[in-house]
């Protein structure tokens, strides 16, 4: 059992929705309770979408329980393929009804109906979101194109040579319910149109099982959103030799990593190579001198493994900050997390528990986070600016503006998003000389306020209602007033650094002296 | 009764389950916890449904139950005994601990009232174990809190008495109103169930009067009836006729004459007619459509219809109760509809057929008939905003006006220049 009092991610089956809600023709039976039905909240709220998503809940009460569920899962199933008219029919069922093991997939492949149906057995008590719409969108990969299986030779990356025309890859993960997913498409297809590269599917994002068998007439997969597609690439390689890409084009440098990569697999010249540094504003933004204050600035990096492992590098390649926590919710992804943590000699946090990630938070004394929603939330708690780069979301995430997170565009908007809850260069200058001016109270932020200098505050209330450390260090007055002119942001670090230092050397009394010797010892 | 056609339906619903209750209660008892023990879905549904995102550490969590739980029901006891310790550990201000079933925890037969029992012993005196259901294969939205309540009346010691207790969680503010015009009547002993405070539970007894304030707490009044209390008929508070009816019911229980209920009570309805002129301006002649969910649409449609002079295309409840809601019934209009039940697709078919100017609805049918240019208003705002008495007569129309108005300027200046 696992106590939570906020979860990053939803079960399985509403994984499953999110492949389903995003493609056509297609419709899923969910054997499921009446309260399940609150997660087409989710897309007509968050998501702001005009369509109910296409799903059939057979809300099997108590009741029902002595009787014959397996007739009410027939005739809901029986109703919405009459209903709906789908090209494909998905099954599954929600944590409840998994555990009444009805198999509802079985029944409706037992009907007689002409159209495919794939049965989705998602584990409810041991899986989570991501797994659940990855594993839907294989399964229904792999349903829609197996019978091509045996007939068909290899693709090879080089085969639009052969047939005379310009290359196809398609766009692979993209869904509702993502991060930017549906920018981040527009993003890339402009981009590799402009490389002479055509698009042939995208999917699962407005993709139609005609779309899905038609997959094979691409030479390559873009593999956009690893916690989605990865497991449909694979499968794609193994029995159709469709090779993909690996790189994720968040950031200057993964853009044109990116772009390298599909010119490689499919022997396509790279043109223009210098231009590329060009496409986005982020590179001059990033080197104008305003932004000299952004040198080493301190952030905080959670969400899920694709844009965890993205704003690391952007953070510190691309705008010199420095990344002093790293983490991800998603247990599938936690090697490569790990990996790009230690990169920056760090230890990954791998953990579904936000006040664990709160704590990090604290301990690592950030000046910016980047997580999701919940972070949102900690962060203002502890009076630090936020953005947010990963789900879950709030309806906010959602912008009416067209604001990718990959490419030329995703990088200026990254730079736009991360930048602006920070203060800006001159600005800060100015504050830190007037520092001492009534008007500049602890904590002051910006005129952009997006942190309150209450919360703020509330980071050292521990410190204010202890002055003396648990060791019975004492501060003096000059230590205590020196104390409350460092930053608040770092203020808890000192203090502690401080005690420390003051133990190794068997200091009873921290004076200001004290306190600037020891930063000194661990600078 | 016979001027209303009684309709019940089958099928897939789109409601929330009795879970979602859990967001007013905990705002009501601040000292209490609700753990709900169920699944990832549970937990991602009072997250999502109830916008858990706005509070820091909300006062209800999810105790998720792991593969290794469904194996073993003794481990899951045991497991659930230390997420139990965990919690109160953490929270050493909780008084009362709600365990909450849900549709996994009833099916694979978890006992949480012995888990209660069990752990009231080990807790004695510094937190009380109570338990119920929330499960949607149980309860739909509201019902929860008659769950919640029905939990807590073993808990209330007996008095002999003679007061007024005003059943269902209501805003503070609107208590604080019906407390002073009870008392202006004549009333002076008065309580609330819930209280403010869980460890506050009043006493009751055979000179306990009952009068509820929501419809859906049938189980809750079953029980207080068994306990000798006196139940109170009459409508629901919702609007000036509702709460007039409610007051001389009320009145009535307690041999107040119906002249002083009408001297304390004109001004305000006076006031409150003023303000509802400028919200009937808009709902007049509009066609509603009620489909089911808080099991408030009954007293809703009378209220709309009566003092609105909405017309009702129809009426739709998850459940009904047609004792509790006997007054209700008797106000609507002849030949309302009443659909208890749902079917979802043949519900929205008649929607579409019907043409409303509004519909009300749960927040996964909102957005998508706004798409198909019917206007809406979400169930749930009405079970979070104060909309109960006389005063709040023209907030509730105004929760009903607003949609419209919006359409009326965004149509007919700004958007779309025909
Ligand atoms: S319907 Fe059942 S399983 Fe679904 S959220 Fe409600 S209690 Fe949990
Ligand atoms: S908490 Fe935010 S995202 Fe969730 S429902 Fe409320 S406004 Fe929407």
């Amino acid at each position: 059992m696992e106590l939570t009092l906020w979860t990053y991610e939803g079960p399985p089956h509403v994984g499953a929705m999110r492949i389903a809600s995003s493609m056509k023709d297609i419709h899923y039976v969910l054997h499921a309770p009446q309260g399940d039905t609150y997660a087409d909240l989710l897309f007509t709220m968050i998501e702001r979408r005009g369509q109910r998503p296409p799903v059939t809940y057979t809300t099997f009460q108590a009741r029902d329980l002595g009787g014959d569920t397996a007739e009410l899962v027939k005739k809901n199933i029986k109703e919405s393929v009459e209903r709906f008219k789908p090209k494909t029919l998905l099954v599954g069922e929600s944590c409840t009804a998994e555990l009444i093991q009805d198999q509802p997939g079985a029944l409706a492949k037992g009907m007689g109906f002409d159209m495919p149906i794939v049965n989705l057995e998602l584990p409810a008590y041991s899986k989570k979101e991501n797994w659940g719409a990855s594993e839907t969108f294989y399964q229904l990969t792999r349903t829609l194109l197996k019978e091509k299986v045996s007939s068909s030779e290899k693709i090879s990356p080089l085969r639009w040579k052969e047939l005379g025309r310009r290359p196809k890859v398609n766009i692979l993960g993209p869904s509702l319910l993502g991060f930017r997913c549906r920018d981040d498409v527009i993003e890339i297809q402009r981009i590799l149109s402009e490389q002479g590269i055509d698009t042939n599917v995208v999917a699962p994002l407005g993709a139609s099982p005609d779309d899905i068998e038609r997959l094979i007439d691409a030479e390559i997969n873009i593999c956009l959103y690893q916690e989605i597609a990865e497991a449909s690439c694979e499968w794609l390689r193994r029995n159709f030799g469709m090779e993909f890409t690996n790189t994720i084009p968040i950031g200057i440098k993964n853009t044109i990593e990116f772009i390298n990569e599909v010119h490689n697999k499919l022997d396509l010249p790279m043109t223009n190579k210098e231009e590329l540094e060009h496409k986005s504003k982020l590179p001059w933004y990033s080197k104008s001198v305003d932004s000299n204050y952004l040198t080493g600035k301190r952030v905080f990096i959670f969400g899920d493994g694709t844009h965890a492992i993205a704003a690391a590098k952007i953070a510190k390649e691309e705008l010199g900050f420095e990344v002093v926590g790293l983490g991800t919710y998603s247990r599938e992804m936690a090697r490569q997390v790990r990996a790009t943590a230690k990169e920056l000699n760090l230890v990954a946090l791998i953990t579904n528990n936000y006040l664990e990630v709160e704590d990090a938070m604290k301990k690592a004394a950030p000046e910016l986070v980047l997580g999701t929603q919940m972070e949102r939330h900690s962060a203002k708690r502890l009076g630090i600016p936020c953005s947010v780069i990963s789900t879950p979301m709030h309806v906010q995430d959602v912008p009416a503006r067209y604001s990718p997170q990959m490419g030329w565009e995703g990088a200026n908007v990254i730079f736009d998003d991360w930048v602006h809850p920070l203060m800006m260069g001159l600005e800060e200058h100015l504050i830190d000389m007037f520092k001492h001016d009534f008007e500049f109270v602890d904590g002051h932020q910006s005129h952009l306020g997006h942190t309150a200098t209450k919360t703020g505050d509330s980071v050292n209330s521990e410190d204010k209602e202890d002055k003396n450390s648990k060791e019975g260090i004492i501060w003096t007055e000059s230590g205590r007033a020196e104390l409350t002119k460092v930053p608040f942001f770092v203020r808890g670090k000192v203090k502690t650094n401080t005690e420390k230092y003051a133990i190794l050397r068997g200091i009873p009394e921290i004076s200001d002296e004290t306190l600037y010797d020891a930063k000194a010892y661990f600078s | 009764m016979s001027k209303v056609e009684f309709n019940k339906e089958t099928g897939p619903r789109e409601v929330f389950c009795g879970l979602t209750s859990i967001v007013w209660l905990h705002r009501r008892m601040p000292d209490a916890f609700f753990l709900v023990v169920g699944s990832r879905t549970c937990a991602h549904l009072i997250q999502s449904a109830a916008g858990v995102m706005i509070f820091a550490e909300p006062r209800f969590g999810t105790a998720i139950l792991e593969e290794k739980d469904l194996a073993g029901l003794a481990d899951a006891h045991e497991e659930l005994d230390r997420v139990v310790n965990d919690l109160i550990a953490r929270r050493p201000e909780i008084k009362t601990l709600f365990l909450v079933g849900s549709c996994p925890s009833e099916v694979i037969k978890l006992d949480l009232a012995t888990v209660a029992e069990k752990l009231n012993k080990r807790f004695l005196g510094k937190v009380r174990f109570v338990n119920y259901s929330g499960s949607g294969i149980e309860t739909t939205f509201t019902q929860g809190e008659d769950g919640a309540l029905k939990a807590l009346i073993p808990l209330m010691e007996s008095s002999d008495e003679e007061k007024l207790l005003l059943v269902g969680t209501l805003a503070n503010n609107v208590e604080d109103r019906f407390k002073k015009i009870f008392r202006n009547l004549g009333i002076s002993n008065i309580e609330s169930f819930p209280p403010r405070q869980s460890t506050e539970l009043p006493k009751i007894g055979k000179n306990t009067k009952v009068l509820l304030t929501q419809p859906y707490l049938s189980d809750t009044v079953r029980d207080l009836k068994h306990l000798g209390c006196e139940i109170i008929s009459a409508p629901f508070p919702l609007g000036i006729e509702g709460s007039t009816e409610w007051f001389l019911s009320a009145a009535k229980a307690f041999k107040i004459s119906e002249l002083k209920v009408h001297e304390i009570i004109s001004p305000l309805i006076n006031r409150a007619k003023l303000a509802l002129e400028s919200h009937k301006e808009i709902l007049k002649g509009k066609r509603l459509f009620l489909l089911p969910e808080s099991q408030l649409e009954i007293s809703l449609a009378r209220f709309l219809h009566n003092e609105c002079e909405m017309d009702l295309i129809e009426v739709g409840t998850p459940y009904l109760n047609k004792d509790l809601m006997k007054e209700e019934i008797n106000l609507l209009p002849d030949n309302t509809k009443i659909v208890e039940g749902q079917h979802v697709e043949k519900q929205l078919d008649r929607v579409r057929e019907s043409n409303p100017d509004l519909v009300v609805c749960g927040m996964g049918l909102a957005n998508p008939l706004e798409a198909e240019g019917i206007s809406t208003k979400w169930s749930i705002e009405m079970v979070f905003s104060p909309i109960h008495g006389i005063d709040q007569a023209a907030d509730l129309a105004g929760l009903f006006s607003k949609p419209l108005r919006r359409n009326q300027i965004l149509t007919s200046k700004t958007l779309v220049r025909q």
